[in-house]
């Protein structure tokens, strides 16, 4: 086992050093953009005295690794901001405030972080099973109609962008149907029911186009693995088709399905700032477009920094799976 | 009633017919080996035998009957039955032929209770047993283990003992030694021939090697583009064959104790190593693919280089050529020290399909030493075209396929044209890398001979490196046994054939199948005092 | 001897170069997928309507950014005056609401934006992608671990939001189109530079190439002769799938509003109020939908005809399900697998 262990730990060192990595890019590309930062940081409507303010907590007359040093130090140590009046202390991790409105940026962000975890990991299980279900059935279905009618539905699937299906889905359902009210968030600890009627469409609308993918990966790895030798010697056993569809051209696609899974999740809180935006939840997309839009730029920061974080943890936690789904791997 | 019927068998591939008007019969506990050549149809025999066809667009006719079974006529269900429990399959390479994601003890039981409805703990069981009677040990341990926990022999014989866990009457063996090394060979050899005597259970062979049928069984077909050429006792057709096709592919078969005969050498040394190491990873993982090995190549000699696979043969013939760098040690060429690549010392290389750019006109691949030596200025294009015409002809082949693609062409003219290319450098030394294992005997031995004919004519240095023991003897005037990295034995090859001094080299002798069925037998016995005591 | 008619006369050596054997066969191949063919008719009609915009509109009369404020009822919100939202002679797709600007002269420029920002981006990702694996697969050890660590890096980023963060810090003057082209281009080069690495790795390894350092020829001849050639394939089966997914992001960016900026048309940004409009005037929903729906959807069953037809032996696997005809048809070839 100690093979395993090693691997982890060369994983985890891989995590910290890529996020670390991500970490200066962000800091490099938002905090060293031509013009006048200070300005820009602190938005549109600043004083000439709060500007200069800004400039200071920036250390903006410091050499550029001197300034990366204090904003990883701010992150991890926490910080203090002074407002003109008051001095206020943002402790670790600390991912700076907005200048516009003064809040603490991870205030923010866990304000709003249940709407989006619970967009997305909602979705996340109707995607898998949506897409691996359907991969299962066109797999095992090869080469008749029933195939054919799934293999097109989801080639549709994957042409239609999220916020077209989300606009479909909310104006057939919501407005001519009538069937569910226009979605409106309510936290799962209010009323679970009334969250999951109200998040039934945005998690349709982010998961179709996601189930669709996997629908097709799947499928594809179970054709492939059904043309190895090793299926032909279990056909050459008399073990029936049940069995070789469902025992191993599955779990042959077990490895792929989890490294897509990975991959899509920076696709899907894509999707889910769209999801959002569309049915007005009001989520850590939401709150980042809009933050763009006003050019609220510590906010925008601590949102991407936030959201690189998660990616990076879950394809960490993916490549685990990965390893423990096909052993191979870790001898590499 | 035989075991197996078959008559007029004929299997169509689209507008290929890979196998044509076939018959035998093979009784209970008999054993036959369908020899050929590749292409000649006989892997699609054995696939007939078990309705493997069904389902794939093959165009089957004839009648096929297995243990009693139709096998054309036959329901799924009927097919499904035979399929494991009657009749068994034993593939070519073990590691694909497992499914890699599970324990084989699990595969094997899963086949058993396909079969016998037998409960799971019972089948697990069942496993542990055969994998045991097969010769694995601590099988109860290691049936827990995945196929690449497994060395390929070990595979094989994991394999085999799926084969049987239903007590099969018949057991189908594609191949299944050629992706193994000799003394493993020898090993699964052994193994079925006593699993044979002591189940009673029939054996069909399909093997490409006439060594390994007359090891096996009673009887061989000989066949060849899908027909017989020629079916009767293993003794009486290897001995006396009737058929000209049949001694042609003897004659083809390389002797182990076949001499070397009018060899060139001589005392000049044109290639000298030193201490050669070369390790891989780092680290922990750190390991020498080769370990401290010198030699020295005579012009006009050949020294063959025999070692199984990870011996770092392979290593020290890239090395030698420059392609890798040693990690110590170095290289002399005609007295000099050299690093890196050298025109005068080039590589005919194993696979005939990855050694030529598919992209680029087998005339164009030749011409690349000629370019890069810069070969320029008035009328250079032309020089250039005689030169590589010349070569081709050269190799036994026309000056016209300058301009076509390699996949225009077969195994061994692929390997004629690698030739060309090494020779268009007008190189001193020549390092074959295995150049004719991936090719059918009798190609094998035309490009041999071609080797020698270059070899006497421009007095090159030649380094055969390979793993057959036999192809080596008959080209080799030194020889130089590797295991695991290291010289283990290294001198004039008929004193190293004769009278090996190390233990390795007479093991590795005495695992060459003999194209005499009893003095296999007699052999087979030798190996097995040992091991039973 | 005959030369070949696909053989042309390489720049400034006078070597005649025959074009690749597989040129021709991939185009036979593609050729007998008719999904692949009513796709790329699909792909070659937008791609003419896209160049041929001003003309189009020029016949109907109109441009895409003329406020007709004369035909939106500014009374009911601004809806389009007329049936069908102001569907008629003069305005053949009807009207914007709110706006009044001309609906299919909008469409048409749309086309131009969608499709002229995807491929400009998937050319900025396929160079990337190209240099950097290349590099990486061929440089030493340490650029190697370099390049991949970086690419790793880029993978790891998300880039929808990446693209939405970036175009907050570009100043509102830089021309929107091409801003949008190049954080698309710029950010999502990682997956390409992967296949590029990984293939060039495993080509390095094949005999020819050794046999070409053998000749005496540098690593860059050798790469632009032996190694390049060779990443045609996956490089256009991989370019093939980014520009659907090109066309999907930047249709996103705009829809949020942060992408192409009004008044330049983009179908994505037409769909940002298109809800509040869909009973009045439908079809300012349903044409830049289905325009976007019609266009990704031809794409990617292009790019899976064009993968189809570049490597059949796994396209034909996966139809057939079963290995066996591929080791017959080996073994017909008369070359014995290695046994080594």
């Amino acid at each position: 086992m100690s093979g395993f262990g090693g691997f982890l730990l060369r994983r985890a060192v891989g995590t910290v050093i890529t996020l670390l990595a991500i970490s200066v890019i962000v800091y490099v590309v938002f905090y060293v953009t031509p013009g006048d930062v200070a300005q820009i940081t602190c938005g549109p409507r600043c004083s000439p005295e709060q500007v200069r303010q800004v400039a200071a907590q920036l250390h903006l007359g410091d050499p550029l690794y001197v300034r990366y040093w204090h904003f990883l130090q701010g992150l991890f140590a926490g910080q203090d901001f002074s407002t003109g009046t008051s001095v206020e202390h943002c402790a670790a991790p600390c991912l700076g405030q907005s200048y516009q409105t003064g809040q603490q940026v991870l205030d923010i962000i866990l304000g709003k972080l249940p709407v989006s975890l619970s967009l997305v990991l909602g979705a996340m299980v109707l995607w898998l099973a949506l897409g691996v279900g359907t991969g299962v059935l066109s797999a095992w279905r090869r080469g008749r109609v029933s195939e054919r009618v799934l293999t097109a539905i989801t080639l549709a699937g994957t042409a239609t962008p999220v916020f077209v299906i989300g606009l479909v889905l909310m104006i057939v359902v919501c407005g001519e149907l009538q069937l569910l009210p226009f979605p409106q968030y309510v936290a799962f600890t209010d009323d679970p029911e009334q969250w999951a009627w109200n998040l039934l469409l945005p998690w349709l609308s982010l998961a179709l186009i996601e189930a669709a993918t996997f629908a097709r990966l799947t499928r594809a790895a179970m054709l492939e693995t059904l043309a190895e030798d090793h299926v032909r010697t279990f056909r050459a056993y008399g073990v029936g088709e049940r069995a070789i569809v469902g025992r191993h051209a599955l779990r042959g696609a077990f490895a792929p399905v989890i490294a897509l899974n990975a991959n899509n999740v920076g696709s899907a809180v894509g999707g889910a700032v769209l999801t959002e935006t569309l049915f007005g939840l009001p989520g850590i997309g939401q709150e980042l477009v809009h933050a763009v839009k006003v050019v609220d730029l510590p906010v925008v920061v601590g949102m991407v920094l936030v959201i690189a974080f998660f990616v990076v943890l879950a394809n960490a936690v993916a490549d685990v799976l990965y390893a423990v789904a096909d052993r191979r791997v870790v001898l590499a | 009633m035989s075991l197996v019927e078959v008559t007029d068998l004929t299997v169509g591939f689209g507008s290929l017919r890979a196998v044509d008007g076939l018959s035998f019969d093979l009784d209970k506990g008999a054993a036959l080996a369908l020899v050929g050549e590749s292409g000649s149809g006989k892997s699609t025999v054995a696939g007939a035998l078990l309705g493997l066809h069904r389902g794939t667009g093959a165009r089957v006719g004839g009648t096929v009957r297995v243990a009693g079974t139709d096998v054309q006529e036959a329901t799924e269900q009927e097919l499904r039955r035979l399929r494991g429990a009657k009749a068994a399959m034993v593939f070519q390479d073990p590691l694909s032929s497992l499914d890699p994601y599970y324990a084989i003890g699990d595969q094997i039981a899963e086949v058993y209770r396909v079969h016998t409805r037998a409960s799971r703990r019972a089948a697990r069981a069942r496993a542990v047993e055969v994998l045991d009677r097969v010769g694995i040990p601590d099988a109860a341990r290691r049936a827990r283990s995945r196929p690449h926990e497994f060395s390929g022999g070990m595979r094989q014989r994991a394999l085999i003992a799926m084969a049987l866990a239903c007590e099969p009457d018949l057991l189908i063996a594609d191949e299944p030694t050629t992706a193994l090394d000799v003394t493993v060979q020898a090993q699964i050899l052994d193994l079925l021939h006593t699993l044979r005597t002591e189940t009673g259970m029939g054996l069909l062979l399909v093997t490409h090697d006439v060594g390994v049928a007359a090891e096996s069984v009673d009887e061989v077909l000989v066949m060849r583009h899908g027909r017989a050429v020629e079916h009767g006792p293993v003794g009486t057709v290897l001995a006396a064959p009737r058929e000209p096709y049949t001694r042609e592919l003897l004659d083809a078969v390389p002797r182990v104790d076949a001499r070397r005969t009018g060899s060139p050498a001589t005392d000049e040394i044109v290639l000298e190593a030193t201490g050669l190491r070369r390790e891989f990873g780092r680290g922990k993982r750190a390991f020498a693919a080769v370990d401290d090995v010198s030699l020295t190549v005579r012009r006009g000699e050949t020294l063959g280089v025999v070692g199984e696979s990870g011996s770092g043969k392979t290593t020290l013939g890239r090395m030698l050529v420059g392609l890798l760098e040693p990690t110590a040690g170095g290289i002399r060429y005609a007295g000099e020290p050299h690093t890196g690549v050298n025109p005068a010392v080039q590589m005919v290389f194993q696979d005939p399909v990855s050694s030529l750019n598919p992209r680029r006109s087998v005339g164009e691949s030749i011409a690349d030493p000629l370019r890069a030596r810069g070969e320029r200025g008035e009328g250079a294009e032309e020089r250039i075209r005689a030169r590589v015409t010349e070569l081709l002809e050269r190799v036994g082949l026309e000056g016209a396929h300058h301009d076509r693609y390699p996949h225009e062409f077969s195994g061994g003219q692929r390997q004629r044209i690698g030739i060309a290319r090494a020779l268009a450098a007008d190189p001193r030394v020549i390092v074959c890398d295995e150049p004719v294992s991936a090719l059918d005997v009798t190609t094998q031995a035309q490009v041999v001979a071609l080797l020698g004919e270059l070899q006497r004519e421009l007095g090159l240095a030649l380094v055969f490196i390979a793993h057959d023991l036999a192809v080596v003897r008959q080209v080799s005037d030194r020889l130089a046994v590797m295991r695991r990295g290291r010289l283990v034995e290294y001198g004039p090859a008929d004193e190293v054939y004769d009278s090996p001094r190390e233990a390795y080299t007479r093991q590795l002798l005495a695992a060459v199948p003999a194209l005499d069925p009893e003095l296999a037998a007699r052999r087979r016995a030798a190996r097995g005092e040992p091991a039973a005591a | 001897m005959t030369e070949s008619p696909l053989a042309v006369e390489a720049a400034g050596t006078g070597i005649p170069v025959p074009a690749a054997p597989g040129a021709r066969r991939f185009w036979r191949r593609l050729r007998a997928q008719r999904a692949a063919l009513v796709a790329a008719a699909v792909v070659a009609l937008l791609v003419l309507v896209a160049l041929a915009a001003p003309l189009l509109t020029a016949l109907e009369g109109q441009d895409p950014t003329t406020y007709h404020p004369s035909l939106i009822d500014s009374a009911r919100g601004g809806v389009p005056v007329g049936p069908l939202g102001g569907v008629g002679a003069e305005h053949w797709l009807g009207v914007e609401p709110q706006t009044g600007r001309d609906l299919f002269a909008r469409l048409v420029y749309g086309a131009r934006v969608s499709l002229g920002v995807a491929l400009a981006a998937t050319v900025i990702q396929v160079v990337i992608g190209v240099v950097v694996g290349v590099a990486a697969a061929l440089g030493s050890q340490w650029v190697d671990q370099l390049l991949s660590r970086l690419t790793d890096i880029i993978v790891a980023m998300p880039l929808m939001i990446m693209s939405l963060a970036l175009l907050a810090v570009v100043p509102a003057n830089f021309p929107r189109p091409v801003l949008v082209t190049l954080v698309i281009g710029l950010i999502a080069w990682g997956s390409i530079a992967k296949i590029v690495r990984a293939q060039t790795l495993s080509m390095k390894g094949l005999d020819y190439v050794s046999a070409a350092r053998l000749s005496g020829w540098g690593t860059w001849r050798i790469a632009r002769r032996e190694l390049l050639p060779g990443l045609a394939a996956p490089v256009i089966t991989y370019a093939a799938l980014l520009v659907p997914m090109n066309i999907s992001v930047e249709a996103a960016l705009s829809f949020l509003g942060v992408g192409v900026k009004p008044p330049t048309p983009s179908w994505g940004q037409m769909l940002t109020s298109a809800d509040v409009w869909y009973q009045a005037a439908p079809q300012y929903l349903l044409l830049p939908a289905g325009a976007l729906f019609v266009t990704v959807l031809a794409l990617t069953v292009l790019g899976d005809g064009v993968r189809t037809a570049l490597d059949p032996r796994a396209a034909s696997r996966l139809r057939v399900g079963t290995g066996r005809e591929d080791r017959n048809a080996r073994e017909d070839a008369g070359t014995k697998e290695a046994t080594a």
